[in-house]
Order: C-alpha cells, then sequence, then structure tokens
C-alpha cells in the first residue's frame, strides 16, 4: 500500500487513496509501505494509543500529558462525547446535565494537543503490525497500546430479556432511554439488589415510577453487608416505598396483563411491570484481548501484571477491564491507581500496583450504608461486634483483629457518621482503643478519631492518592480553604466519598494553626452578612447609625452602607428613602433607576409577568416620546427607557404611575422579573396558565431586598419556552402542577437550576418558595447569587430540602411569617416618593440653578438617541463659548 | 468675593451628597456626621475615570482614617480632604472652601491648590 500525507501537529488528516487514518511522527513526508512508516515512527516520539475515553482512560491521558508535555497521545472513544463522571451518573435525572457531569472538554483536548475520536469502537488489534482497526475500518499504529475498556452491564440470559423497556444503566445514552421509557411506563422493576441495582431503583422512584427491586441472593447488597445489614437495609428501602423482593430467579419476561411486561419467577410467583431495568453485575470489554491472544481470566478480565502489563508488554490495560490478581475492582479509585501506574511505567518511573482498598461509603435511596475491609468476618480468628437500634434502624458491625489490636473490616446501615474514623484505623493499620466497641455505640464519650491523630502518611482521598501530608504541605504553600486545597490537591474531586474526611482535616489543621477563619464584610463590621441580619433583628435595629454605633467601627463605606439597608428593607420593609436610610443606598436604589455610563438614568416599569395592555403599551411609547427616550426590550420581558435626566425622573414616573405602572426595582438587588410564556390559555402544548402564575408571583414577590438580584420564571409545560431552569426560581407546569427548580442563574457563570420538587399544587408551590427565599436573605453572603450560596450550604441541595420540605430545622413556620409581614407592607417606592416633597428635593441635577448636566449630551442612531462619545462631545462643546472663569486670589478675599 | 451662598444648610442631605453650579463648575457638597460633629465637605462632582459628573450621588464613608466618598459608576474612592483617588493616587480630583454661616452653605469657587499656590 502506498500512501501520501503530511500532517502538521495537532491537525487532522486524511490519506488519499486509502481513506485511512494515520498517525506518524511530526511534519513527514512518507511515501512507504505501511510497515516502512511505522519503522520511522519509532525512531520519533513513541506513539501512545488508548483505547477507550471512561473515567479511568482520561485520568491515564491527563495524568500522562502532566508528567510528559511531549507525549504523542490519541485516543480512541467508544462513546459520543469524551469522559464523564460515571460515578455521579445518577445526578442526571436530578438536575445535573450532560455539560456538567463532563470531565473534559474536546476544548482541553485540543489546547493539550490530544488527538481523539469519538464514535470510534475498536474491532480488532493486530500486534504483529502494532495497529487497531475500528469499525468504520480506520487504522491507528501504536507503541504502546493502553487498554481502558471498562465493562458493560450484564444481561441474564432470560427469555424475553431484548424486547424494548428492557434496558440497563451505564451509559449517558442509557439514562436517556430510561427516561424517555419512564415516561410512558407506570410501574419498574431492577433485577438485581447490589450497590448498582439500588441506585438504579433511586433513579426509577425520581422518575415517578412504582419501583421494585428483585434480588436472585437472600439479601440486598450480599458483596459489602453481612446478613444482618442487608436485612436492616431492606427494611428501611421497604419503607421509602420500594418494594424488596429477595431469593426471586427470573425466568421469563412475557406479556403482562395489567402492565406491558409480567417477569415469572422460579417459584411459581410473578410480578407486573412496564420497564425492566437489569443491573445484575458487570462484565469487562476483554473481547478485543482475547480476539488477539491476549491472555484473558476464566470469568473474564484482561489479565495484568503489577505494571498493568497484559501478556503482551506493549499492551496495558487499566481500570475495569484489568483483571489482577483474579480481581476486578468495580471502583473508580483503583482504577485511577492503574493508570498512574502506567503513566510512571511509561514515564521511566517504578511505580507497582498492589491491589486497592474497596470500602465504600454511600447514600442509597436515602439510607446510608457503608462497607469497610473484611466485612464477612472471614479472617480466621477475627471477632465481631454488634450494634442494632432497632428503633432508630441502625446497624453498626465491627470486625476486629482476634488480639482485639486492629480493625479488619466493618458494615454500617442507617449512619456512617463512624465511617470516616473507621476506615482510617483499619487503612492505617492504627492500634485500637481498649474498647474497641466504643468505635460504634451512639453518644459513647469516646470521641470521635480526631483527624488531627491521623498520621500524615495516612491517605485521605484514594482517587487521588492525597495523603494527610500532601494537604498538610499544601496549607504550608499558602492554600487555605477548602477550594483551594482541592483544585492543588485533586483531593476530593473524584468520587466525592473522602469530602467529610478533607474538611475535618482542614478545619483542624486550621485550628491547631491558630487561624480564625474571617468572613467579615468589611473594615467596619468584623460580621459576615448573616450574623449582622441578626444582629439587628434581634437587637431590633432600625438604622445604619445604631447598627454602627453598637457592632461597627469607622464611619461604613460602600459596601456595609448598601448591605445594611438592604438587611433592614428586608428585616422592617421601611421605605428605603426614608431619612436615615438615604446614604446607605447606592445612586440607583437612591434615585429609584439605573444610572448609566453618562450619569443619566433608565427607568422600567413593572410589567408583572411580562403581560400588558394595548392602552399600557402606548402610555409608554408616549412617555419615551415626550421625554426623547431611547427604548428596549429587555430579556426579562420588559421595556427598559434609556437616557433620561435626574431631574426628569419624577415627571417621567408622574406619567407612569397615574397610568396605573408600579417601579419594576431593575435598580435594586431584590426581585427583578418573573418571566412566563402565554401558556395553556393559548398555547396548544400547555398544561397550565403559566401567565397567571407568573403574574401571582411577581405581585407576591416585588420590591423584596435580598443579597443579589432575583429572576424568576414560569413555563407553561416541560417544552420550557420561558427559559425557567437558568432562573434562581424556575416554575414548569406539569399535568398534576408544578414542578419547582432552583438556584440557577445566566450571566458570568451559568448554571442550570436543580429540580427541587415536582408536582406541587400553588399552595405548597408558594410556600417553599417563600421558605427558600426568606432562607437565603437570612443567610447568604453580600452579592451571592442564590446557586452559590446553595453551592456553599454544608449539604447542599439535600440539606436545602431537609430544611425547606421537612424542616428539620423547625424553620418553616418563622420563615413564613417573616415573608407573609414582607408582602403585606409592600408599598411602591415611586409612588412614595412622588408624595413626598422633601425626597423630590433631591432629583434636582443642582440645588442652586434649574440647568442640566451639559456633560449628558446625545445624538441619533437608528432613529433613536444614544450617548455620544467623547470625540463628538468635544466637538459640540467647541460651538459654545466658553466663559472665562474669574479668578480671584485669597489675599483680594481677605 | 470669591464665597458664594449656595443653598440652605437643610438642603443638604445627611451622610449623603448635592450638587451645585458655581461659574459653570459642578461641585459636589457632603455633610457627614462625625463623631457626633456635623462637617460639610466640597470636591468636584466630575469623576475623571468614570468620565460623568456624577459624584454627589455616591456613598460616602471611612477607608482606615479617611473620609472618601466612592464613585457610583466604578467605586474608586476618593478622599474627601485632599482630592486624590485611593485606587490610582496620580488621579486628583478638586478640592472646594466651604463654610456654613447663618445657616446657609457658602462655597469658594476657587480650587483649594490654586489657593495654595497663591497664598
Ligand atoms: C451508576 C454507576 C454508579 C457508580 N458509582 C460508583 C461509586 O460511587 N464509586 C466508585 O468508585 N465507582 C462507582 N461506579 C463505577 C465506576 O464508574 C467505574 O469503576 C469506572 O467508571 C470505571 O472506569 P473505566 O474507565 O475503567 O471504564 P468506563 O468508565 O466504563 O469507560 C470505558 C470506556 O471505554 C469504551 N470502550 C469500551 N470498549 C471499547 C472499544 N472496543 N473501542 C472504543 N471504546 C471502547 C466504553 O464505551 C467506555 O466509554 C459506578 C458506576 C455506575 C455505572
Ligand atoms: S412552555 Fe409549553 S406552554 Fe409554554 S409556550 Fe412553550 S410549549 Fe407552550
Ligand atoms: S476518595 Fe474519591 S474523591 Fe477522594
Amino acid at each position: 500500500m502506498t500512501v501520501h500525507g503530511q500532517r502538521s501537529p495537532g491537525s487532522d488528516y486524511c490519506l488519499s487513496g486509502s481513506g485511512l487514518g494515520f498517525f506518524y511522527g511530526q511534519n513527514l513526508v512518507v511515501e512507504s509501505a505501511a510497515k516502512g512508516l511505522k519503522d520511522i515512527t519509532m525512531q520519533q516520539t513513541k506513539q501512545i494509543l488508548v483505547i477507550g475515553n471512561g473515567m479511568v482512560g482520561h485520568h491515564f491521558v491527563d495524568q500522562l500529558r502532566a508528567k510528559d508535555p511531549s507525549a504523542q497521545i490519541t485516543v480512541l472513544c467508544g462513546e459520543a462525547q469524551l469522559a464523564y463522571d460515571r460515578v455521579h451518573l445518577s445526578g442526571y435525572f436530578s438536575g445535573t446535565s450532560a455539560e456538567q457531569l463532563a470531565l473534559t472538554t474536546e476544548e482541553a483536548y485540543q489546547a493539550a494537543n490530544i488527538q481523539y475520536r469519538l464514535n470510534c469502537w475498536v474491532e480488532q488489534i493486530n500486534r504483529e503490525q502494532q495497529l487497531v482497526v475500528t469499525s468504520q475500518g480506520g487504522q491507528f499504529y501504536y507503541d504502546e497500546l493502553v487498554l481502558a475498556t471498562g465493562s458493560y452491564a450484564f444481561v441474564p440470559p432470560i427469555p424475553g430479556n431484548d424486547q424494548p423497556h428492557c434496558l440497563v444503566y451505564r451509559t449517558l445514552q442509557d439514562l436517556d432511554a430510561i427516561a424517555q421509557s419512564a415516561a410512558v411506563s407506570k410501574v419498574g422493576v431492577v433485577i438485581g439488589g447490589g450497590l448498582l441495582g439500588l441506585e438504579a431503583a433511586n433513579a426509577l422512584k425520581q422518575l415517578g415510577l412504582q419501583t421494585h427491586v428483585v434480588e436472585f441472593a437472600p439479601q440486598l447488597m450480599a458483596v459489602q453487608l453481612d446478613q444482618g445489614g442487608g436485612q436492616m437495609l431492606s427494611q428501611k428501602i421497604s419503607e421509602l416505598g420500594v418494594q424488596v423482593h429477595t431469593g426471586k430467579a427470573t425466568q421469563a419476561i412475557v406479556a403482562g396483563a395489567e402492565c406491558r411486561y409480567q417477569l415469572q419467577f422460579a417459584d411459581g410467583e410473578s410480578l407486573e411491570t412496564d420497564l425492566v431495568l437489569f443491573s445484575a453485575g458487570i462484565r469487562p470489554y476483554d473481547q478485543l484481548a482475547r480476539s488477539c491472544g491476549l491472555a484473558v481470566g476464566d470469568r473474564g478480565g484482561v489479565v495484568v501484571n503489577d505494571q498493568c502489563q497484559t501478556s503482551d508488554p506493549h499492551i496495558y490495560a487499566i481500570g475495569e477491564c484489568a483483571l489482577w490478581q483474579q480481581k476486578i475492582f468495580g471502583l473508580v479509585a483503583p482504577g485511577y491507581q492503574m493508570a498512574r501506574v502506567v503513566v510512571s511505567q511509561l514515564t521511566g518511573g517504578g511505580h507497582k500496583f498492589s491491589g486497592a482498598d474497596m470500602s465504600t461509603k454511600l447514600k442509597l435511596l436515602g439510607v446510608e450504608v457503608g462497607s469497610i475491609g473484611d466485612a464477612h468476618a472471614r479472617t480466621p480468628g477475627a471477632l465481631s461486634y454488634v450494634f442494632t437500634d432497632p428503633r432508630a434502624q441502625v446497624y453498626k458491625k465491627m470486625v476486629v483483629s482476634k488480639d482485639g489490636k486492629r480493625l479488619l473490616g466493618a458494615v454500617l446501615v442507617g449512619d456512617t457518621s463512624n465511617y470516616d474514623s473507621l476506615l482510617q484505623y483499619a487503612l492505617n493499620d492504627m492500634l485500637l482503643p481498649k474498647q474497641p466497641e466504643q468505635l460504634i455505640l451512639p453518644a459513647a464519650s469516646g470521641a470521635p478519631l480526631a483527624a488531627l491523630t491521623l498520621p500524615n502518611s495516612a491517605t485521605i482521598c484514594s482517587c487521588h492518592n492525597v495523603a494527610k501530608g500532601d494537604i498538610v504541605a499544601a496549607m504550608d504553600s499558602g492554600c487555605c480553604d477548602l477550594a483551594s486545597i482541592k483544585s492543588c490537591t485533586k483531593a476530593s474531586t473524584g468520587c466525592g466519598g473522602c469530602t467529610a474526611l478533607l474538611k475535618s482535616v482542614v478545619d483542624d489543621e486550621l485550628k491547631s494553626r491558630g487561624v480564625e477563619v474571617k468572613n467579615h464584610l468589611c473594615e467596619h463590621f468584623a460580621y459576615s452578612r448573616q450574623e449582622l441580619l441578626h444582629l439587628v433583628q434581634v437587637g431590633g435595629i432600625k438604622t445604619f447609625s445604631e447598627l454602627l454605633s453598637r457592632h461597627g467601627q469607622g464611619l461604613g463605606c460602600d459596601i456595609c452602607k448598601p448591605t445594611v439597608g438592604s438587611i433592614l428593607a428586608s428585616s422592617w420593609n421601611d421605605y428605603v428613602l426614608k431619612k436615615p436610610h438615604v446614604g446607605l443606598q447606592d445612586t440607583n436604589d437612591t434615585f429609584l433607576a439605573n444610572m448609566q455610563k453618562d450619569g443619566s438614568y433608565s427607568v422600567v416599569p413593572r410589567i408583572a409577568g411580562g403581560e400588558i395592555t394595548a392602552e399600557k403599551l402606548l402610555v409608554i411609547g408616549q412617555v419615551a416620546l415626550d421625554f426623547n427616550l431611547y427604548t428596549k426590550i429587555t430579556g426579562g420581558q420588559r421595556i427598559d427607557l434609556f437616557g433620561a435626566r435626574l431631574e426628569q425622573l419624577p415627571a417621567i414616573w408622574q406619567r407612569l404611575v397615574d397610568a396605573g405602572f408600579e417601579t419594576g426595582h431593575a435598580y435594586g438587588k431584590s426581585l427583578r422579573t418573573v418571566k412566563s410564556c402565554v401558556g395553556s390559555t393559548w398555547c396548544r402544548y400547555g398544561v397550565q396558565d403559566s401567565v397567571g402564575q407568573a403574574i401571582a408571583i411577581e405581585n407576591r414577590y416585588k420590591g423584596l431586598r435580598a443579597p443579589h438580584k432575583i429572576k424568576m420564571a414560569v413555563s407553561g409545560c416541560t417544552r420550557e419556552c420561558a427559559e425557567a431552569q437558568s432562573k434562581d426560581i424556575g416554575i414548569i407546569a406539569t399535568e398534576n402542577g408544578w414542578n419547582l427548580y432552583v438556584c440557577g442563574n445566566g450571566g458570568m457563570r451559568p448554571r442550570h437550576a436543580d429540580l427541587f420538587a415536582t408536582d406541587l399544587d400553588t399552595d405548597t408551590l408558594i410556600r417553599y418558595i417563600d421558605r427558600i427565599l426568606m432562607l437565603y436573605i437570612r443567610t447568604a453572603d453580600r452579592l451571592q447569587r442564590t446557586s452559590v450560596w446553595m453551592e456553599k450550604l454544608d449539604g447542599g441541595l439535600d440539606y436545602l430540602r431537609k430544611v425547606i420540605i421537612d424542616d428539620e430545622l423547625g424553620l418553616a413556620a418563622e420563615l413564613e411569617n417573616q415573608m407573609a409581614a414582607l408582602v403585606n407592607t409592600y408599598a411602591c417606592e415611586w409612588k412614595a416618593t412622588l408624595d413626598d416633597p422633601q425626597a423630590l428635593k433631591r432629583f434636582r441635577q443642582f440645588v442652586n440653578s434649574p440647568d442640566a448636566d451639559e456633560n449628558i449630551v446625545f445624538v441619533e442612531e437608528r432613529s433613536q438617541i444614544r450617548p455620544a462619545t467623547a470625540e463628538e462631545k468635544r466637538q459640540w462643546l467647541q460651538q459654545i463659548p466658553i466663559t472665562e472663569l474669574p479668578v480671584t486670589t485669597l489675599a483680594e478675599e481677605n | 468675593m470669591a464665597w458664594t451662598d449656595i443653598c440652605a444648610f437643610e438642603d443638604l442631605v445627611e451622610n449623603s451628597g448635592i450638587c451645585a453650579l458655581l461659574n459653570g463648575q459642578q461641585i459636589a457638597v457632603f455633610l457627614l456626621e462625625l463623631q457626633g460633629e456635623q462637617q460639610i465637605y466640597a470636591v468636584g462632582n466630575y469623576d475623571p475615570l468614570g468620565k460623568a459628573n456624577v459624584l454627589s450621588r455616591g456613598i460616602v464613608g471611612s477607608v482606615g482614617e479617611q473620609i472618601v466618598v466612592a464613585s457610583p459608576l466604578y467605586k474608586q474612592h476618593f478622599d474627601l480632604t485632599s482630592g486624590q483617588c485611593l485606587e490610582q493616587p496620580e488621579v486628583v480630583i478638586p478640592v472646594y472652601g466651604v463654610k456654613l454661616q447663618q445657616g446657609r452653605v457658602w462655597l469658594n469657587a476657587i480650587k483649594q491648590d490654586q489657593q495654595a499656590s497663591a497664598a
């Protein structure tokens, strides 16, 4: 075969005639047989080819690039997108988008000069020629080949398993299929009661299906839990509304009577369902290795040695496809360790894989479950301590060595608060206390293992192999908060299982250094916004000067004054321009309009829900014409009038207020708009009256002062024309009521809102929004949008749900009452201003002259005004004579 | 006479500013309460960084020992006694003489640096 081609670094190319892709050394003009081509390559940088871009394949690429900036790396990715976070895959059903799950982007790979192919499935490895062939016929050469093909969901050979709505739970595509199927199903069954099966059951439940779990073994999670733990788990899960059927062998899936299908069990019983989800274990993708003669295990898996090499020294296998000492590791942390071993091998290091800890802690269907080490007490001579609390439904077991000195394993169901301590005892082989049972007994005085007592070698994050010593070192070099420690050490950015432990290590370390974590508002107040709000409300403080004299120092500034102004407004809802509050407001709040770059203002009347009558439109038009204002439709479905001079604002607003308009609070850190689509009234898809709802909500919360602006939207059906999922509060109509989304935003750092609650009636909807907004106002930092606020809440969205929906803090009634008080005392600030001659006095450019600011100059563009540029102003000013200033001297004056 | 009667004391707004026009110059006048005593300051209304006549509409306060106004446009702080910008010390706005007489506020149209050099 003769090939022609030239390649520049990083570019993609095709070789004439063959249509096949080749990779070889850089900038070569080659005209030779394929074999000859490879010989040339050998003298160049080694070509490293990776099959599979799952979590482990990506980690390998990432680590190799970091170690060796010039390595030639090519990735063949079987899926339609680059690596994503499979561990948190289930988040896809609770609002995490595919983009948020992504571990990298195509741009990042391009920038790092990593060649990649998407949808590229490798069919065959030719070890002789050191090339692989893809299903599209493409060929890729390698010097070193890395198999990171992971595994696939095993579907047991049950007759009828290949019908529609019989699905698995492994990839983003799988999840899309499940969502589609769930939309036309009522009942769902998961076959397999292991860890993944229960996670899948949770997903089905979230999708609103009546959910069952069918398990062949006599208990759930037989791998990780002992019998007692498994029973407690079944009991708890059943109470949460998922029906558990253990000891059931499914024999056939046939047509159902009430549902789409019927499962027939070996014991003669049956179960009706619309959707079947198989989660009966995983099988390694090892066909490639098998067909090219590499050693594979009896029960599958590509055999590797401690270097993660297969039986061909130029081929490595890592992650879930690799079989090490007869074991497959179905967790991400060991896969990452293997990836680092191969990077080390390829860059001249000597790291070896030495097995991995398979302990797990997770929350399944809201039930905390933990398993450490030898959970089944299989070590000869092992002793077990068991604690059961049948009322609180907690089961804890601790497995210790014969001499009672070392921890070998543990099982925790219903309460995993001891997990981190126990795991550290097991991993670091630490000497147990004299009475080890203290470690699992409730309320025992034996305090949990303080992070401080851990040795520096203790592994905190196994995904990224970060030891306590690494964290201490990062803090020594200046990282002093969780976020920077995370980004510097990567700790806690994998499966997330170590988050709590990391936080306690960091907190303890900070404390031992005598660092007090400060969140002071500014130099005038040694308090956070939340603390100030508390001081104001508890102390009944009504003015800034009172707060300053009691709790602050200095005169205040442009940071604390508006913040306190907002706190006072959301606590007492006083008219913001009342005398003591005047000096607190930003200019926009003072003049109830938005200052533009030239010192003129824009005016935005409220148009609730974006609904406006023709008469009112005419009023706005006429006002704009009379005052020569520039008009523009805003993204929040209202109309912005630009170019008003300070002294014109009262006259403009008089006209607007007379016509029935109210202020739109476009200037305030407060509710802006509630956007809506036309909804069921007009739209043929709509299922609820989204406009009516939006207007009601906007009128309820108008004027509400908050730490930052708040935007909301209501869509009339799932087509989401109002873009509610990009708002702080987003509401989407369903057949049965309203789905509530929270804490989204557009702007600089866009964030999709999270689904908070589903199918609410209007009453409940409003109550939840009341509570969320009030909690936000009470606890957020200055200029913190709801998204960041929620992310910073310890426990995030789940915590918010607990406080708002379950009322775990017992705050709900108080929050609702506070909101009710604010809603009831609402008054339009412009109307109040127009009625107050004292306030009106402020709306003049000069105290001593009726003149206008001559620096505000407009020119015409596209038939409207716009501010003149500096050059235009200079020309304009030259046409008017400049009067010379009379220069008087001090001497003269005295 | 360089002193001009601008307005009544009541026209000032406590802990905030107003603007006066004097011989074509825009002057921002602030009334602050310092340890129970009232103090009046006068500086140019023009924000040379934001390039607009807006300083009288800024928030007044203190940064350390300095009494300042923050521009409402881009939030730079200007010292009310020296006119110096805290963020960009090479930028200085004019400072004017101001006094209270028989309940009226009087401004001296001469910038203080000119006064100094003339003295
Ligand atoms: C729902 C769910 C929850 C989980 N929860 C946890 C958890 O809490 N903690 C934990 O540690 N682990 C968890 N896991 C397991 C974890 O996701 C895996 O251990 C990890 O993803 C393995 O990574 P990998 O790269 O080896 O395989 P994968 O992520 O499966 O990636 C392999 C990739 O290779 C591709 N591929 C395969 N063959 C070919 C071919 N011939 N040509 C081209 N491409 C190919 C595949 O399409 C795939 O994209 C979970 C898994 C799932 C599904
Ligand atoms: S969201 Fe639904 S109801 Fe609203 S306009 Fe779009 S399709 Fe119609
Ligand atoms: S252990 Fe997985 S992120 Fe730290």
